[in-house]
């Protein structure tokens, strides 16, 4: 029978809450950096030179195509032999937004190319200049179509974010596997983990559900 | 719902199987050993000398010839299994291995949870770092970053004596750990004079050397909790081997020093 003690767990209340807190940060900065990466290169990839367009494809296709352990471990072990040298928490939180950039950007290029036509046409013959038109008459309704997929990556991002952990980035897996390797709990302390996870997961989406319509394209 | 007798048969079949995994696990490990005349023994493939791959993809060193030596005088076949550190007692706890031979110190919190037998082998902690770097005792951590590897006898060790300002950064495995350390992330590293020692051989321009002691620690051979007709047997095998001289030649072999006086 299996013998479960949450107490020996829930002792190391601190370490996780340090964990949960570390988990929002990073997802925070790489939501808000991963989206402006995606607006922008979206853009590129549709309105950008041709050699914009060039660039911007190659990273999408590079940071769609290769796992994102790898990429972390890229910036934060191989990095500093070209002389970057970044601390954990800054190639966690640089390794999520390109990786989440590079995602968002074709999902947001599909919200925007599903706009029609007549739409910009209308907006430029009101003299609206195109970055005008893009930020006000294109972006919005782009955003709207496209928001719960995007709500879905960011989510997958930030449950991507417990492989930081790996580069001793001190968020929530990373709590979970310090506390069982020190009292070999290691199936309550993966189910608490779970647990915060799952809630994290569901909070996260209601919050992004609420904030999109109100303040990113004004429902 | 309708249930037909076939659907029916077939998932009591499963329900019977599994019942019987259930029983079989009541055994002992020794009588599962002699009884397959297999033993699953967690080995270490990231911690050269004691366990890595070599370059012919084999895994090889002194915990792997341990294994096999254990294997031979059990009468069985050894299937080897690779572990990480943070992983190879929750091999142990959920009986994925018969026993862990993996560099395993011996302390009070593992004591808990799993059983060990004699000592097989010597095994040093220390903290390595530049040598330009002034560093004696613990206390001169303050303020610096050192890499561990997390859940390792390093670890407890160091977080013991290391001072609340040291930056203690933990990594999952030994190469996370050396990598890190290598690559200017850490300071300073807290790792065995193996692994160390290895490091050092490679990275030449590192200029890393031994600064001090965290603990002298002889590995163990683990075994899951109460299983103490298996671990009479390995400690058996174990004394043997050390009074003719076979463990004094592995660790020649391997460690290039000789075991010491290993704990019984």
């Amino acid at each position: 029978m299996v013998n479960l003690d949450f107490g020996t767990i829930l002792v190391d209340w601190r370490m996780l809450a340090k964990g949960v807190a570390w988990t929002l940060r990073l997802t925070t900065a790489s939501a808000t950096g991963g989206l402006a990466l995606g607006i922008g290169c979206a853009w590129a990839r549709i309105h950008g030179p041709v050699w914009l367009k060039a660039v911007t494809g190659a990273y999408v296709e590079l940071f769609r195509n290769t796992p994102f352990i790898v990429q972390l471990f890229f910036i934060f072990f191989g990095l500093p032999a070209a002389g970057f040298r970044l601390s954990p928490e800054t190639a966690s939180i640089l390794a999520m937004v390109v990786n989440l950039g590079a995602y968002a950007t074709e999902i947001i290029r599909a919200g925007i190319e599903a706009t029609p036509r007549g739409q910009v046409e209308a907006a430029l013959s009101l003299a609206l200049s195109p970055v005008q038109t893009f930020f006000h008459v294109v972006l919005p309704p782009a955003l709207r179509k496209i928001w719960p997929a995007l709500v879905s990556q960011i989510i997958i991002v930030m449950l991507g974010s417990s492989v930081c952990g790996q580069i001793s980035t001190e968020e929530l897996s990373f709590a979970a596997n310090l506390i069982q390797s020190r009292n070999f709990r290691a199936f309550e302390a993966f189910i608490v983990a779970a647990l915060i996870y799952l809630a994290l997961s569901i909070v996260l989406r209601r919050l992004l559900n609420w904030l999109g319509p109100r303040f990113l394209f004004g429902d | 719902m309708w249930v037909s007798r076939r659907v029916f048969s077939v998932g009591l079949a499963a329900v019977l199987s599994v019942i019987a995994a259930v029983e079989a696990s009541g055994q002992t490990a020794l009588d599962g050993i002699v009884r397959s005349k297999a033993v699953r023994i967690a080995v270490p493939t990231d911690f050269p000398p004691y366990g890595f791959v070599g370059s012919d993809m084999q895994p090889q060193g002194l915990d792997i010839d341990m294994a096999r030596l254990i294997a031979g005088k059990l009468g069985a076949t050894v299937e080897l299994i690779p572990v990480t550190t943070s992983n190879r007692i929750p091999y142990l706890q959920t009986k994925k291995a018969d026993l862990v031979i993996s560099t395993l110190g011996k302390n009070p919190d593992r004591e808990k949870v799993i059983d060990f037998t004699a000592a097989y082998s010597p095994f040093f902690i220390g903290v390595f770092a530049p040598k330009a770097m002034e560093l004696k005792a613990p206390g001169a951590l303050a303020g610096k970053s050192i890499a561990v590897t997390r859940g390792s006898v390093d670890d407890s060790e160091l977080t013991k004596v290391a001072p609340s300002t040291a930056e203690i950064r933990r990594f999952e495995d030994n190469n996370a750990t050396i990598s890190a350390f290598v690559a200017g992330q850490t300071q300073t590293v807290a790792t065995s004079a193996q692994v160390a020692a290895a490091m050092i051989t490679k990275n030449p321009q590192l200029g890393a050397e031994y600064k001090f002691l965290l603990k002298d620690s002889p590995n163990f051979i683990g075994v899951g909790k109460g299983e103490d007709a298996l671990r009479a047997k390995l400690n058996e095998i174990i004394l043997a081997a050390k009074a003719d001289g076979t463990l004094e030649a592995l660790s020649r072999k391997w460690l290039g020093r000789s075991t010491g006086d290993l704990p019984e």
